[in-house]
Protein backbone atom coordinates (compact mmCIF):
# COMPACT_ATOMS: atom_id res chain seq x y z
CA UNK A 1 0.00 0.00 0.00
CA UNK A 2 2.88 2.61 1.20
CA UNK A 3 4.46 1.35 -1.81
CA UNK A 4 2.09 2.27 -3.90
CA UNK A 5 1.50 5.91 -2.81
CA UNK A 6 5.16 6.08 -2.83
CA UNK A 7 5.12 5.17 -6.54
CA UNK A 8 2.14 7.67 -7.19
CA UNK A 9 4.73 9.97 -5.29
CA UNK A 10 7.49 9.87 -6.92
CA UNK A 11 6.58 9.66 -10.60
CA UNK A 12 4.54 12.51 -10.09
CA UNK A 13 7.80 14.51 -8.57
CA UNK A 14 9.84 12.80 -11.44
CA UNK A 15 7.00 14.28 -14.00
CA UNK A 16 7.69 17.56 -12.17
CA UNK A 17 11.17 17.62 -12.78
CA UNK A 18 11.34 16.40 -16.19
CA UNK A 19 8.83 19.51 -16.67
CA UNK A 20 11.37 21.61 -14.99
CA UNK A 21 14.09 20.82 -17.21
CA UNK A 22 12.25 20.29 -20.95
CA UNK A 23 9.39 23.14 -21.02
CA UNK A 24 10.01 25.89 -22.94
CA UNK A 25 7.51 28.24 -20.97
CA UNK A 26 9.34 29.61 -17.74
CA UNK A 27 6.04 30.24 -16.00
CA UNK A 28 4.70 26.71 -16.39
CA UNK A 29 8.06 25.26 -15.52
CA UNK A 30 7.81 27.54 -12.28
CA UNK A 31 4.53 25.16 -11.98
CA UNK A 32 6.42 22.13 -11.92
CA UNK A 33 8.75 22.77 -9.69
CA UNK A 34 6.09 23.92 -7.56
CA UNK A 35 4.32 20.10 -8.38
CA UNK A 36 7.48 18.09 -7.44
CA UNK A 37 8.31 20.05 -4.75
CA UNK A 38 4.76 19.10 -3.03
CA UNK A 39 4.95 15.09 -4.23
CA UNK A 40 8.14 15.40 -2.56
CA UNK A 41 6.25 16.57 0.97
CA UNK A 42 4.48 13.66 -0.15
CA UNK A 43 6.98 10.96 0.10
CA UNK A 44 8.76 12.56 2.87
CA UNK A 45 4.72 11.61 4.55
CA UNK A 46 5.31 8.05 3.52
CA UNK A 47 8.82 7.81 5.30
CA UNK A 48 7.15 8.78 8.75
CA UNK A 49 9.06 12.68 8.31
CA UNK A 50 5.87 14.53 8.76
CA UNK A 51 8.05 17.73 10.22
CA UNK A 52 10.16 17.91 7.21
CA UNK A 53 7.16 17.09 4.99
CA UNK A 54 5.33 20.50 6.57
CA UNK A 55 8.53 22.47 6.40
CA UNK A 56 9.07 21.52 3.03
CA UNK A 57 5.46 22.67 2.28
CA UNK A 58 5.74 25.99 3.50
CA UNK A 59 9.36 26.77 2.85
CA UNK A 60 9.73 25.27 -0.59
CA UNK A 61 6.00 25.45 -1.67
CA UNK A 62 5.46 28.50 -0.14
CA UNK A 63 8.69 30.79 -0.16
CA UNK A 64 10.93 29.34 -2.58
CA UNK A 65 8.16 28.93 -5.63
CA UNK A 66 6.84 32.46 -4.89
CA UNK A 67 10.26 34.03 -5.03
CA UNK A 68 11.00 32.22 -8.29
CA UNK A 69 7.73 33.49 -9.23
CA UNK A 70 8.58 36.97 -8.53
CA UNK A 71 12.37 36.49 -10.33
CA UNK A 72 10.31 35.79 -13.31
CA UNK A 73 7.85 38.76 -13.49
CA UNK A 74 10.21 41.17 -12.43
CA UNK A 75 13.13 39.68 -15.28
CA UNK A 76 10.89 39.87 -18.01
CA UNK A 77 11.66 40.81 -21.62
CA UNK A 78 10.20 40.72 -24.59
CA UNK A 79 10.68 37.43 -25.99
CA UNK A 80 8.88 36.70 -22.41
CA UNK A 81 7.84 33.61 -21.62
CA UNK A 82 9.51 31.66 -24.31
CA UNK A 83 12.96 30.21 -23.86
CA UNK A 84 15.34 28.18 -25.55
CA UNK A 85 18.24 25.98 -24.60
CA UNK A 86 22.01 25.88 -24.93
CA UNK A 87 23.44 24.21 -28.04
CA UNK A 88 25.11 22.03 -25.89
CA UNK A 89 21.91 20.01 -23.83
CA UNK A 90 23.24 16.79 -25.72
CA UNK A 91 26.61 17.19 -23.51
CA UNK A 92 24.13 18.15 -20.70
CA UNK A 93 21.97 15.25 -21.44
CA UNK A 94 24.68 12.84 -21.51
CA UNK A 95 26.76 14.23 -18.12
CA UNK A 96 22.76 13.91 -16.25
CA UNK A 97 22.59 9.93 -17.54
CA UNK A 98 26.38 9.38 -16.62
CA UNK A 99 25.69 10.85 -13.14
CA UNK A 100 22.32 8.95 -12.53
CA UNK A 101 24.10 6.02 -13.93
CA UNK A 102 26.76 6.61 -10.91
CA UNK A 103 24.59 7.61 -8.56
CA UNK A 104 22.07 4.41 -9.52
CA UNK A 105 24.95 1.89 -9.41
CA UNK A 106 25.91 2.72 -6.61
CA UNK A 107 22.76 2.21 -4.32
CA UNK A 108 21.86 -1.06 -6.12
CA UNK A 109 25.11 -2.25 -5.24
CA UNK A 110 25.44 -1.36 -2.10
CA UNK A 111 22.01 -2.19 -0.53
CA UNK A 112 21.81 -2.24 3.30
CA UNK A 113 19.11 -4.54 4.66
CA UNK A 114 17.44 -1.91 6.64
CA UNK A 115 13.51 -2.42 6.91
CA UNK A 116 11.65 0.51 6.85
CA UNK A 117 10.07 0.85 10.66
CA UNK A 118 6.92 0.86 11.56
CA UNK A 119 6.94 3.86 13.60
CA UNK A 120 8.93 6.14 13.74
CA UNK A 121 11.16 6.69 16.75
CA UNK A 122 11.87 10.26 16.72
CA UNK A 123 9.62 12.76 17.97
CA UNK A 124 9.15 16.28 17.31
CA UNK A 125 10.50 16.88 20.75
CA UNK A 126 13.91 15.25 20.04
CA UNK A 127 14.46 16.32 16.80
CA UNK A 128 13.85 20.06 18.65
CA UNK A 129 15.97 19.12 21.35
CA UNK A 130 18.82 17.68 19.12
CA UNK A 131 18.84 20.94 17.16
CA UNK A 132 19.32 22.63 20.21
CA UNK A 133 21.98 21.35 21.91
CA UNK A 134 24.00 18.23 19.98
CA UNK A 135 23.81 20.94 16.59
CA UNK A 136 23.59 24.27 18.61
CA UNK A 137 26.26 25.78 17.08
CA UNK A 138 25.75 24.85 13.22
CA UNK A 139 22.07 26.34 14.01
CA UNK A 140 23.46 29.38 14.89
CA UNK A 141 25.58 29.32 11.80
CA UNK A 142 22.86 28.48 9.85
CA UNK A 143 20.78 31.42 11.03
CA UNK A 144 23.82 33.98 10.58
CA UNK A 145 23.98 32.65 6.99
CA UNK A 146 20.45 33.48 6.59
CA UNK A 147 20.72 36.94 8.43
CA UNK A 148 23.83 37.90 5.77
CA UNK A 149 22.09 36.50 2.96
CA UNK A 150 19.05 39.13 3.87
CA UNK A 151 21.47 42.46 4.16
CA UNK A 152 23.57 41.05 1.18
CA UNK A 153 20.20 40.33 -0.87
CA UNK A 154 18.89 44.34 0.40
CA UNK A 155 22.37 45.67 -0.61
CA UNK A 156 22.00 44.00 -4.47
CA UNK A 157 19.09 44.82 -5.19
CA UNK A 158 18.96 48.18 -3.84
CA UNK A 159 18.01 50.69 -6.30
CA UNK A 160 21.05 53.16 -7.18
CA UNK A 161 24.15 52.90 -6.02
CA UNK A 162 27.47 52.70 -8.68
CA UNK A 163 26.26 51.13 -11.91
CA UNK B 1 6.77 -2.11 1.80
CA UNK B 2 9.10 1.12 0.81
CA UNK B 3 12.58 -0.13 0.89
CA UNK B 4 15.82 2.49 1.06
CA UNK B 5 16.77 1.99 -2.50
CA UNK B 6 13.46 2.85 -4.11
CA UNK B 7 14.46 6.67 -2.39
CA UNK B 8 18.08 6.74 -2.97
CA UNK B 9 16.86 5.67 -6.81
CA UNK B 10 14.17 8.77 -6.51
CA UNK B 11 16.54 10.86 -5.52
CA UNK B 12 19.02 10.02 -7.84
CA UNK B 13 16.57 10.61 -11.04
CA UNK B 14 15.89 14.10 -9.81
CA UNK B 15 19.83 15.04 -8.87
CA UNK B 16 20.26 14.15 -12.50
CA UNK B 17 17.38 16.26 -13.75
CA UNK B 18 19.20 18.95 -12.05
CA UNK B 19 22.49 18.53 -13.56
CA UNK B 20 20.44 18.44 -17.33
CA UNK B 21 18.94 21.92 -16.19
CA UNK B 22 21.68 23.25 -15.06
CA UNK B 23 23.80 22.21 -18.10
CA UNK B 24 20.77 22.65 -21.05
CA UNK B 25 19.02 25.54 -19.77
CA UNK B 26 19.82 29.32 -20.95
CA UNK B 27 17.77 31.52 -18.73
CA UNK B 28 19.24 31.95 -15.62
CA UNK B 29 15.94 31.46 -13.63
CA UNK B 30 15.67 28.08 -14.97
CA UNK B 31 19.24 27.04 -14.10
CA UNK B 32 17.90 28.33 -10.12
CA UNK B 33 15.18 26.00 -10.80
CA UNK B 34 17.14 22.93 -11.41
CA UNK B 35 19.90 23.72 -8.88
CA UNK B 36 16.51 23.83 -6.13
CA UNK B 37 15.83 20.00 -7.92
CA UNK B 38 19.25 19.09 -6.77
CA UNK B 39 19.14 20.59 -3.18
CA UNK B 40 15.93 18.27 -2.80
CA UNK B 41 17.47 15.28 -4.30
CA UNK B 42 19.95 15.40 -1.93
CA UNK B 43 17.04 15.83 1.04
CA UNK B 44 15.21 12.78 0.11
CA UNK B 45 18.86 10.88 0.63
CA UNK B 46 19.33 12.32 3.77
CA UNK B 47 16.06 11.62 5.35
CA UNK B 48 15.87 8.04 3.73
CA UNK B 49 19.08 7.78 6.09
CA UNK B 50 17.81 9.02 8.51
CA UNK B 51 14.75 7.34 9.16
CA UNK B 52 15.79 3.85 7.71
CA UNK B 53 19.53 3.84 8.87
CA UNK B 54 20.11 6.00 11.75
CA UNK B 55 18.54 4.62 15.10
CA UNK B 56 17.77 7.93 16.59
CA UNK B 57 16.11 9.08 13.11
CA UNK B 58 17.71 12.34 14.04
CA UNK B 59 20.70 13.40 12.40
CA UNK B 60 19.61 13.44 9.01
CA UNK B 61 16.66 15.34 9.19
CA UNK B 62 18.85 17.73 11.11
CA UNK B 63 21.02 17.92 8.17
CA UNK B 64 17.63 18.06 5.81
CA UNK B 65 16.64 21.52 8.03
CA UNK B 66 20.08 22.61 7.63
CA UNK B 67 19.81 22.26 3.64
CA UNK B 68 16.50 23.99 3.51
CA UNK B 69 17.58 26.52 5.22
CA UNK B 70 20.62 27.08 2.78
CA UNK B 71 18.38 26.59 -0.40
CA UNK B 72 16.11 29.45 1.30
CA UNK B 73 19.11 32.14 1.28
CA UNK B 74 20.56 31.22 -1.75
CA UNK B 75 17.11 31.56 -3.53
CA UNK B 76 16.63 35.04 -1.81
CA UNK B 77 20.75 36.04 -2.88
CA UNK B 78 19.43 34.88 -6.15
CA UNK B 79 16.89 37.01 -6.93
CA UNK B 80 18.76 39.86 -5.84
CA UNK B 81 21.72 39.21 -8.31
CA UNK B 82 19.03 38.82 -10.89
CA UNK B 83 17.86 41.87 -10.20
CA UNK B 84 20.35 44.08 -10.60
CA UNK B 85 21.97 42.22 -13.85
CA UNK B 86 18.65 42.36 -15.73
CA UNK B 87 19.04 46.31 -14.52
CA UNK B 88 22.25 46.25 -16.10
CA UNK B 89 21.99 43.98 -18.91
CA UNK B 90 18.30 44.15 -19.58
CA UNK B 91 18.78 39.78 -20.16
CA UNK B 92 18.74 36.91 -18.32
CA UNK B 93 20.19 34.41 -20.49
CA UNK B 94 23.48 33.41 -19.30
CA UNK B 95 25.46 33.13 -22.49
CA UNK B 96 25.03 37.03 -22.86
CA UNK B 97 26.34 37.61 -19.15
CA UNK B 98 30.24 37.46 -19.78
CA UNK B 99 31.14 40.82 -18.08
CA UNK B 100 33.25 38.86 -15.55
CA UNK B 101 34.65 35.95 -17.78
CA UNK B 102 38.56 37.69 -17.70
Amino acid sequence: MSLALFIVAGGLATVGGIGVVTTRNVVYAALFLLLTLLAMAGVFLLVLAEFLALVQILIYGGAVVMVLIFAIMLTRTREFPRISDNPQWLLGAVAAVAVFGVLAAGFLIDRPDAPMPERAVFTLGSLGNALFTQWALPFEIASLVLLVALIGAIIIARPGGRE
Amino acid sequence: MIELYHLQLLSAILFALGVYGVLARKSAILILMSIELMLNAVNINMIGAAIFLDPNQIAGQVLAIFIITVAAAEVGLALAILLRLFRNRVTVNVDEIDIMKW
